[in-house]
């Protein structure tokens, strides 16, 4: 069966997108848990779905990859409309879906990676070559006779993510591929698939709640909430310009402060915050309420006053603070509570407790405003 | 006590000496309870994943059918058998009563439940995303089938291990459908409940370690192979 039978054939216009979903909407029972207007995966890109957990990442990543039948909506490869039946079966095979559980079968490495080739009518020799490259290439080749049960969590999803390269798709789909591995494993595993997506710059859904990952690896980032799209764009527009406080808050910009817009000259504007005056870089304009932004990395701390382009320094007393890994939360109360991620190394050497007085720095650039309306 | 030597003696003087009569029972045992499996397997495992995967109007009573079913009393299917294929039945054109056939269809009805449940319990243990894995890599809907079926092969064992554990050792139906016809219909277990009718202690002694070697011998071989196959 072609292609061409599968789906409904349009216009001949060829569709910059090679995925394009319109009016996706996912309904379990009564609660509705996607509604997406439209989501467009773009030919030779990264496209991130982020979201907190439960968000409707998963389903979306589940619809797209042809897995899910959407309650509604439809879903165009390379600009034809997809049409549901036994057939998509045939659509499929174009895609590879890698979970975030490795879902080996119970046999060698070598035949869960070479499964999908074989189903797929890929012929021998080729099967042969692909998968040895795909093994060796994750680091995996020396374990190709052992049982898939056998191997470690971290192996389980090199073999996992060679079995899904190894099918050479025309759009991969990557569904949390990091987050049931150790933080050594995932290190590792981070920077091979970040060399070998730029590499073979294949069509990559990848769904992820980690942030980092998402600015890394993507080109352009979907924020999701509650089963909705609530920001496009690239990671730069993401994570610098959230839309809203929600978002704010996830992409990690922790300090919320509300102000009142005193001054605004040049881009720069003067904000009133607990009687206390934060310049920011914005252009909205005096006597209006907005919401500041700033991530806790963006603020330095120094015992006396800095003389540096910071144009925001203010005094503060330490409140807590809590070591979180390689990194120490410090909560301040400058008239406004602040929190501040330093390194454990200059939490020592700065010989902070809770009590003591600190300067707390930031830029006019490091601050995001958003208007309340 | 000298009842159970007596009958232990009796039992291997037969299988040794080679009793033609003995032999001929539990080749038969063995080939109409084997067949009444098979085709038990064939038809119960395909449903057994099918309704561990679909969701459909009126699974559950299927579901409770089929789990009533799994305990149902021989003598209950033997009933409902002979109701069938009794002359003036539904399937009485047939004339299969009293023949090997009609054991091995009652014994199909009292082994196809317990391997459709068994089924449907392994394949509803696995997790549920492999099948989109599965999907995901490509397969049809006949190739997943084949490859959740291979995935749970050990516990799957299992239940041919209970299907045939269930109708090797059954006598209600077997008596009732088949009546003990010496040469035909003659079973292990009709044997002994006869040999016991008829005072011959021994001779039931007998045919008893025999059905219990039987049934012991089979469940070791594919024990064998369930074991070492979780070792591979």
């Amino acid at each position: 069966m072609s292609q061409g039978q599968v789906l409904s054939s349009q216009s001949g216009v060829q569709s910059p997108f090679v995925l394009e979903g319109r009016g996706l909407t996912v309904r379990h029972g009564n609660r509705q848990v996607l509604n997406i207007q439209s989501i467009q995966v773009t030919s030779d890109k990264v496209l991130a779905l982020i979201g907190p957990n439960g968000s409707g990442k998963t389903t979306l990543l589940l619809c797209l990859a042809l897995l899910q039948k959407p309650t509604t909506g439809e879903i165009f490869f390379k600009g034809n409309r997809i049409k549901y039946g036994q057939l998509t079966m045939e659509l499929r095979r174009q895609f590879a879906v890698a979970f975030q559980e490795p879902l080996l079968l119970n046999t060698t490495v070598w035949n869960n990676v070479t499964l999908g080739m074989k189903l797929r009518g890929v012929k021998g020799p080729e099967i042969k070559k692909r998968a040895s490259y795909w093994l060796e290439r994750f680091g995996v080749a020396l374990l190709a006779r052992q049982n898939a049960r056998t191997l470690s969590g971290g192996e389980a999803q090199r073999v996992n993510l060679a079995r899904a390269f190894a099918l050479q798709p025309e759009v991969l789909f990557l569904d949390e591929p990091f987050a049931a591995v150790d933080t050594p494993t995932r290190q590792a595993l981070f920077g091979d698939i970040m060399n070998i997506l730029q590499e073979t710059q294949v069509t990559t859904v990848l769904v992820t709640h980690d942030r980092n990952e998402a600015q890394s690896l993507a080109h352009r980032v979907a924020v999701i909430m509650n089963g909705s799209i609530v920001q496009m764009g690239s990671p730069r527009d993401i994570f610098s310009s959230p839309a809203n406080e929600v978002i704010a808050r996830f992409v990690g910009m922790e300090n919320v402060l509300e102000g009142t817009v005193v001054s605004s000259q040049d881009c720069i504007a003067e904000i009133s915050v607990n009687d206390q005056v934060i310049q920011g870089v914005t252009t909205c304009n005096p006597g209006g309420t907005v919401n500041i932004f700033i991530r806790p990395e963006d603020i330095t701390l120094s015992l006396t006053k800095p003389f540096n382009s910071a144009r925001n320094v203010f005094q503060g007393l330490i409140t807590s603070i809590i070591p979180t890994g390689p990194l120490v939360r410090i909560s301040l109360d400058c008239g406004f509570k602040l929190i501040a991620l330093i390194t454990r190394m200059s939490c020592d050497e700065l010989n902070l407790s809770p009590g003591k007085v600190v300067y707390a720095a930031f830029k006019s650039a490091a601050i995001h405003v958003i208007t309340v309306k | 006590m000298d009842l159970i030597i007596e009958g232990i003696v009796r039992s291997f003087e037969l299988l040794i000496s080679g009793n033609a009569e003995v032999w001929r029972i539990t080749f038969l045992s063995l080939t109409l309870s084997g067949t009444a499996v098979l085709l038990s397997l064939c038809i119960g495992m395909p449903a057994g994943v099918a309704l561990a995967l679909n969701q459909f109007w009126g699974r559950r009573f299927v579901v409770s059918v089929l789990n009533t079913g799994m305990g149902a009393p021989p003598v209950v299917v033997g009933l409902l058998v002979s109701i069938f294929i009794w002359r003036r039945g539904l399937l009485g054109f047939l004339e299969i009563a009293y023949t090997p056939y009609a054991i091995i269809i009652a014994q199909f009805v009292i082994s196809l439940p317990l391997v459709a449940g068994f089924t449907m319990a392994t394949i509803q243990q696995l997790d549920p995303k492999l099948r989109l894995q599965i999907q995901a890599l490509g397969a049809s809907r006949a190739q997943m089938l084949w490859l959740l079926i291979k995935e749970t092969r050990l516990p799957l064992l299992a239940a041919v291990m209970a299907g045939f554990g269930a109708v090797i050792s059954e006598v209600g139906a077997s008596m009732m459908v088949g009546g003990n016809i010496p040469g035909q219909t003659r079973v292990l277990t009709t044997a002994t409940v006869m040999e016991v009718g008829k005072g011959d202690f021994g001779l039931a002694m007998a045919l008893s370690i025999i059905l219990m070697l039987l049934a012991f011998t089979v469940n070791l071989i594919l024990t064998m192979i369930q074991q070492q196959s979780r070792l591979k």
